[in-house]
């Protein structure tokens, strides 16, 4: 269409000419105009660092996540148009929309499997992010920002887990949400209110709806809107280093049209076409209609919740539930102001000590997790042990206080055998820790059966 | 100007504070208030009748699920409404007939006949709900459930 004359005779001619697009100039000048006169292309600088466009880097995980929003809120909105949020009506909607809709079962597929997809590639963004030290100034702000998507993204996952109206939702709500009510002073009072009610109904199905449908994916787009905004205005992404190297990388630009932009189209079009194929090979899961009456043996949470669950056969809920997971994200979230060191901003692990430090940590917890899940099974009783204390101190705080005090000393061993800069020690600590988390939940998912009762996978008796 | 004077704009800007403060105040307020649990008109939360004092023989558990409880009658004849809801995390905890305990399937802890805590990480006893006996008939108030921290024969109800 580029030879367009200057007065286009038909009314056809007009119409095009009003709404598509020049075409692609071939000079860089021309091409970085574009970026910056484009809405949507206007979210990336007009050139980027050839750096940071290699994969390995970055592995595409922010902008999988981004992906997945979107794909999340399409498919949403046509999930909405069939289903009511009514004990009597959402199983059979479920139901309607698997056998007698058109494609309703493969809508209802991507979209799951692209809610659970979000969960693990937003923690592996925040991996990623973390191990090449992009959460430290001027990113700190961008890191809370995050951590905050984090919170929304599993709020939104857990709140659709309830609307299909199964054995699996109600019950794994109920667990979930009484988890809430052992919060000291205001817990019974937040979980009632969450539920409506005393427990999980027909207002509680209504809330949640309510929440997933319109609360939290505005809240999601908006953050997402800061997050990429913040991105630019922190100088773009962190450079990459190798280990050892001490003198800055020197920066050459590309432009981001076409060096960025076909990288993002390849990227996200090979991914779609992973989650389609998925989505038609593999169905997400239904369970029989919610039955309050009877809990299922074992009821088990949404898996991004099972650490925590796992937590709880090990721990009195107040510590189990409460404290540790408060803990940690307190850690995470201030991440950025003890951890900020600007030296090895770009090094993937820090240094070469690093990616030992962090090989070495993931192997201890290997062990160690696995060990203390077994012997707290069978061995360890800190309530018998301390009879006489109130249960959140013999089977909470005790028991945690004896880990910490354990963790404190391997890790202050390793400091010293090794001599690991603080930064490496941090390293050492979130690997070891997410790990542990790691693990927690794959016992949760795989090894726990019938009465929450160790079992292996393979051995896993039917119910 | 060195001494501390309030200036007009100071006591204006302080008002609009205050007042703006004020209406964040009562927006959160009435959006809580908004959001409180409207209460379903229903069998579970009112008095149930779970039937003739001769059904429920001695050493027995009856569930009874209108009222979500199981009435347990003890050795010594009294009677106690086990609210089925487990203390632990909201699970329903049946009744284990072979081994005499209530089990709860989501995390294995274990409680008496009584509702004794047996076994964690359940911490504290089944809840109670009150047991009246009325012209031969047991009822239960299931409108507030009681927490208990170790079971006493003072909260069986006898006939």
């Amino acid at each position: 269409m580029s030879e367009l004359s200057e007065n286009p005779t038909s009314f056809k001619q007009r119409i095009w000419q009003a709404l598509a697009p020049e075409p692609l100039p071939d000079d860089d000048r021309g091409r970085m105009r574009r970026v910056m006169d484009n809405l949507v292309l206007h979210l990336h600088p007009s050139k980027v660092p050839v750096q940071t466009l290699k994969w390995t880097y970055t592995w595409g995980l922010g902008g999988l996540a981004g992906l997945l929003v979107t794909l999340l809120a399409l498919t949403g909105v046509f999930l909405e148009m069939n289903y009511t949020p009514s004990p009597l009506q959402a199983y059979q909607d479920i139901l309607t929309l698997r056998t007698n809709t058109w494609f309703g079962d493969l809508l209802r597929n991507i979209h799951h499997w692209s809610a659970n997809l979000l969960v693990l590639v937003a923690i592996l963004h925040l991996l990623r992010v973390f191990v090449t030290g992009g959460h430290r100034a001027p990113r700190a702000m961008n890191w809370i920002v995050g951590v905050l998507m984090l919170l929304l993204v599993l709020g939104a996952n857990f709140t659709g887990y309830l609307l299909p109206w199964d054995q699996l939702a109600y019950w794994a709500i109920t667990v979930g949400t009484s988890i809430l009510s052992y919060i000291p002073l205001a817990g019974s009072w937040l979980s009632r209110l969450l539920l409506g009610g005393p427990e999980v109904g027909a207002a509680t199905l209504l809330n949640f709806y309510s929440l997933h449908i319109s609360f939290i994916p505005i809240l999601i787009v908006m953050l997402m809107s800061l997050h990429f905004w913040r991105v630019r205005k922190d100088g773009g992404l962190t450079i990459p280093k190798k280990a050892g190297e001490t003198e800055e990388p020197k920066i050459e630009r590309v432009t981001t049209i076409p060096h960025l932009v076909s990288r993002e189209a390849i990227f996200a079009v090979c991914w779609l076409a992973i989650l389609f194929v998925w989505s038609m090979l593999v169905p997400a899961p239904l369970e029989g209609i919610a039955n309050p009456a009877v809990s299922p043996n074992p009821a088990k949470a949404p898996w991004y919740f099972m650490g925590i669950q796992e937590l709880l056969l090990h721990f009195h809920p107040l510590i189990g539930a409460v404290v540790i997971p408060a803990l940690g994200l307190g850690m995470l979230a201030l991440l950025p102001f003890y951890d900020f060191s600007m030296a090895s901003v770009g090094v993937y692990f820090r240094s070469k000590r690093g990616q030992a430090a962090s090989m070495l940590a993931a192997g201890l917890s290997l062990i160690i997790i696995p060990v203390w899940v077994v012997l707290d099974e069978f061995i360890l009783d800190w309530p018998a042990w301390l009879p006489g204390w109130p249960s959140w101190i013999s089977n909470g705080l005790a028991p945690l206080a004896v880990i910490m005090l354990g963790f404190l000393i391997l890790a202050g061993a390793v400091k010293r055998a090794a001599r690991l800069s603080t930064e490496e020690l941090i390293l050492f600590s979130f690997v070891f820790l997410l790990c542990g988390l790691l693990l927690l939940t794959i016992t949760g998912v795989f090894f726990r059966g019938p009465g929450m009762q160790l079992y292996w996978p393979w051995n896993m008796p039917n119910h | 100007m060195t001494e501390k004077t309030l200036s007009r704009r100071d006591i204006l800007k302080t008002t609009w504070a205050v007042v703006g403060g004020l209406a964040l105040l009562e927006l959160g307020g009435v959006t809580l208030a908004y959001m409180q649990p409207r209460l379903a008109e229903g069998d579970f939360g009112s008095l149930i009748s779970a039937g003739k004092i001769e059904d429920f023989p001695v050493g027995s558990v009856t569930q009874v699920p209108d009222g979500r409880f199981y009435l347990a009658r003890l050795a010594d004849g009294g009677f106690l409404a086990l609210y089925q809801r487990c203390t632990h995390l909201g699970c329903n905890v049946p009744w284990d007939q072979s081994q005499e305990q209530f089990i709860c399937p989501c995390h294995s802890s274990k409680f008496s006949l009584e509702g004794e805590l047996l076994n964690p990480p359940a911490p504290r006893p089944l809840d109670l709900f009150l047991v009246k006996i009325e012209d031969g008939m047991v009822k239960v108030d299931t409108s507030k459930p009681i927490t208990r921290t170790k079971f006493d024969p003072s909260q069986e109800v006898y006939p």
